[in-house]
């Protein structure tokens, strides 16, 4: 069976008058219909790869790849107008922080109608109908006040669901969510992330899921990859995480305080430029 | 050669100083790189270079006198290779007039920045910094001086104070620190609840040296940018009240007076009028190139990475 | 013996909202205590009452015996010093790390301030290499060392950690929470930290306060939490959300229960 998302050596460039920045370096994956983590800390390229298959890399930079496929199509090939309509329809991201995401002066049930009226030949009151029982789904009590709401008005972890609401309505094949809940509170975090499990598995959606949380990567995944520098150090499925053989996915896991485990100091990442390589 | 201009800029663009010269001189040299990487900003500080050398050496540049003409032989001659500028009513080099007329034109706008600058600096980071009955005191009494037209207030501070050149710039300097206190207390607003300026507030020091050491400096750059580019306007002004004959006084070859007493020829002489509006023009020009170049240069929020 | 600090029925207002309301707690000379609450639980902002950077309305603060009044003195600052959350917010982006480190110094009118701030530096573990350094020169780690080094030189005894390493990526947060035991162990300090993370906070502190909605939930020791002594729910709550994410079948899941149930359950 072919996979939904096939990348081959995708690499992004970013110029700069010092030289160029290479923040992702020759990766390859593919994808089917799974939980994928992508790990890695600040400057690994992680973020840099969900954006280059969302095509929301930053214009001044530069993609290249031999092979970015999803479901049969030449992302890299792909006119503007198709990468638009795919983006939103086919593929979604979630980001980080919904206050950012959303628009301020648009009620949130006004722009997840706009967000399925984008896609799809619906009538007003049938996108009224589904997007209120999106809200439903993503476990938003009394979705009639919440439909007439904005942004500002509701809390952190009530944005991101309406996020996600706003993203899946369209009935995406492939989920990329960035950090999508390092912003919130612990408590609201695992709130979110069983939304987003349920739905995944029930529209049985791909999804790529990007943090810099290994261990919370790893228990909400099937299959992890490591990245640093730029470039894929380890791929491993989530179960076998304690069986990782890259030193650096070894330290990562390592340096992390536990609750009643006594390790003074705690163990240190000792960076070895070969990793980079 | 070129390997010691090479080594020079390592050193200068480091990414570990050795010493506190050297931090310096590597920040400058990043802000004179990202000035000097626009053409049009280093037309500007040409200008104004050109402006401040013609004015130290006038005495050597001018050909004539610029007070005493010969009005037998010169009157309202035009341009030519003895009068480059042409001459006067009063049979005066225009030329020379323009050229020491140079060193009035730099007087009022370094003294104007002098005066206006630090006090409206001085009054928006106190008031944005105090905040409560403070601020309120100092911005409403900016509000009552920019509810004034600047020509009109200084019109009638030299009208109070009598015609000159030196109540001119008094008259210009103190209508115009208000706007410099509204930039400095919305930059102050911006920054006084950042964890940087409690981290100061946590050692111990006190309002003042948090307003002087800590937060004036934030505010400088864009001050500086705005000074400059009001250079033109003050200029203007200076020349508006020279105009109106408030301003420095005959036989002064101020710029604006020049162009006062030579509109009566300006249909059939127009050099007399033309040719210090012309430089009134380059030097406000120049010092909005300058400006604009600054402004890229030295913007706080791209200057930080 | 008296304590390091004390509080009594610490109350803060913001515009008539009650952010902290009757907090009391109490840290013997050398403990190392922490506070852990989501956002809005107010642990920052009793964090910034004690420093004077909070309106406070309510309640006592009492440092080494003596209560505060509603202005520090210089020898508070000298006693009680901060290490802010936000590594890039809490540098001043115009100074250099000498200017940085000088300014505590020559407030208080240190001598040998040279010395001072090669040694400070080299406490940290940055080296004099990084002295003449803008922060913009500095990675988040790097800049996090330099607000300890600052915290460090005026040789306070009482260190206030606003949550120091959430801004950081896990590796360099292992290395700062290194540096922060090794100073605590060196120069005695006591600590009050802040965290959002139940395992930074056991890791570096004996006893916590678990907050909520700017009032206190419980207080324990951290090896009672560790083996999940914990008697409120909230608490629970909290423990529980730390562990991870965990994958539970639902019963009420509909046709695609059987998919959540071969998934089977799985944690770390």
């Amino acid at each position: 069976m072919k996979p939904l998302l096939d990348v081959k050596r995708l690499g992004v460039r970013f110029p700069t008058r010092t030289g160029t920045i290479e923040a992702v370096r020759g990766i390859s994956f593919t994808l089917g219909r799974e939980r994928l983590g992508i790990v890695g800390e600040s400057g690994s390229g992680k973020s840099q790869t969900g954006r280059a298959i969302m095509g929301l890399t930053p214009a001044n930079a530069e993609v290249s790849a031999d092979r970015l496929e999803f479901d049969g199509i030449d992302l890299m090939k792909a006119p503007p107008r198709l990468r638009r309509d795919l983006r939103g329809k086919r593929i979604a991201m979630i980001l980080q922080d919904p206050k950012y995401s959303l628009n301020p002066v648009m009620t949130i049930g006004r722009q997840i109608v706009e967000a399925l009226r984008a896609h799809e030949a619906v009538g007003k009151a049938q996108a009224r109908e589904r997007a209120l029982a999106m809200l439903e789904a993503v476990q938003i009590r009394d979705v009639n006040r919440v439909y007439d709401l904005y942004p500002h008005e509701v809390s952190g972890g009530m944005g991101q669901r309406a996020m996600i609401a706003m993203m899946l309505i369209a009935g995406p094949q492939l989920l990329i969510a960035d950090e999508p809940t390092s912003a919130l509170d612990v408590t609201v975090q695992l709130d979110i992330l069983r939304i987003l499990d349920r739905l995944v598995g029930e529209s049985g959606m791909g999804l790529i899921f990007i943090s810099h949380d290994l261990r919370l990567v790893s228990s909400f995944c099937d299959r992890v990859i490591v990245m640093y520098a730029g470039k894929i150090v380890e791929e491993l499925p989530a179960a076998e995480l304690a069986r990782a053989r890259h030193p650096y996915t070894r330290g990562l896991l390592d340096c992390m305080p536990r609750i009643g485990e006594q390790r003074h100091p705690l163990p240190v990442l000792d960076r070895k430029p070969e990793w980079a390589l | 050669m070129s390997t010691t201009a090479q080594t020079r800029r390592e050193w200068l663009l480091s990414d570990r100083p050795q010493s506190r010269l050297q931090a310096k001189l590597g920040r400058a040299y990043v802000t004179w790189r990202r000035f000097s990487g626009n053409g049009l900003a280093l037309v500007g500080l040409g200008i104004i270079v050109a402006l401040v050398l013609v004015a130290i050496f006038a005495d050597l540049i001018a050909p004539y006198s610029p007070t005493i003409g010969d009005l037998k032989n010169a009157r309202l001659l035009p341009p030519s290779a003895t009068h480059w500028f042409g001459t006067d009513d009063l049979g005066r080099d225009i030329f020379s007039r323009i050229v020491h007329g140079s060193r009035l034109t730099l007087f009022v706008v370094i003294l104007v920045a002098v005066i206006a600058a630090p006090i409206g600096l001085l009054v928006g980071t106190v008031a944005g910094y105090a905040g409560g009955w403070i601020d309120a005191v100092l911005m409403r009494v900016t509000d009552i001086f920019l509810a004034f037209p600047k020509l009109i207030l200084a019109l009638a501070f030299v009208a109070a104070l009598g015609p000159g050149i030196e109540n001119a710039v008094i008259a210009i300097a103190i209508t115009s620190w208000p706007p410099y206190a509204r930039i400095a207390r919305a930059e102050t607003l911006t920054v006084r609840n950042s964890d940087y300026i409690a981290a100061v507030r946590l050692m111990g020091a006190s309002p003042m040296r948090i307003v002087l050491r800590h937060i004036m400096p934030l505010c400088l750059s864009s001050l500086i940018v705005r000074v400059t580019l009001d250079m033109a306007g003050i200029i203007l002004t200076a020349a508006g009240l020279g105009f109106l004959g408030l301003g420095a006084q005959p036989p002064l070859p101020e710029w604006g007076a020049m162009i006062a007493s030579g509109r009566r020829f300006i249909l059939d002489q127009w050099w007399v009028a033309g040719m210090p509006g012309i430089a009134i023009l380059v030097v406000s020009l120049g010092f909005n190139l300058l400006g604009d170049g600054l402004r890229d240069a030295l913007d706080p929020r791209s200057g930080e990475q | 013996m008296t304590a390091a600090l004390a509080i009594d029925g610490l109350g803060v207002v913001y515009d008539h909202y009650h952010v902290l309301k009757g907090v009391s707690l109490r840290i013997e000379p050398g403990e190392s205590y922490g506070l852990v609450g989501e956002s809005g639980s107010g642990k920052s902002t009793l964090l910034r009452a004690i420093a004077g950077l909070a309106p406070v309305s309510a309640g006592t603060i009492t440092v080494d015996g003596e209560t505060l009044g509603p202005r520090r003195d210089k020898a508070f600052h000298r006693k009680v010093q901060m290490v802010f959350q936000d590594p890039y917010g809490s540098l001043h982006p115009r100074q250099t790390v000498d200017r940085l480190l000088l300014e505590p110094l020559a407030i208080h009118g240190f001598a040998n301030a040279e010395e001072r701030i090669v040694r400070a530096l080299d406490e940290v573990g940055l080296g004099s290499g990084f002295r003449f350094r803008y922060p913009h020169q500095l990675s988040g780690g790097q800049r996090q060392r330099v607000a300890i080094a600052r915290a460090l030189i005026l040789e306070p005894s009482i260190l206030l950690l606003d949550e120091p390493t959430s801004a950081l990526d896990a590796s360099v947060q292992a290395e700062v929470l290194n540096l922060l035991e090794e100073v605590r162990r060196t120069r005695s300090l006591t600590f009050l930290m802040v965290s959002h993370d139940l395992a930074i906070i056991t890791h570096l502190c004996g006893r916590l306060m678990v907050m909520h909605n700017g009032a206190e939930v419980e207080t324990l020791d951290a090896a009672s939490l560790a083996a999940g002594h914990v008697t409120q729910d909230y608490s629970r709550r909290l423990l529980a959300a730390s562990a991870g994410f965990v994958r539970t079948a639902e019963p009420a899941a509909g046709p695609t229960a059987g998919r959540f149930a071969s998934a089977g359950q799985r944690s770390i």
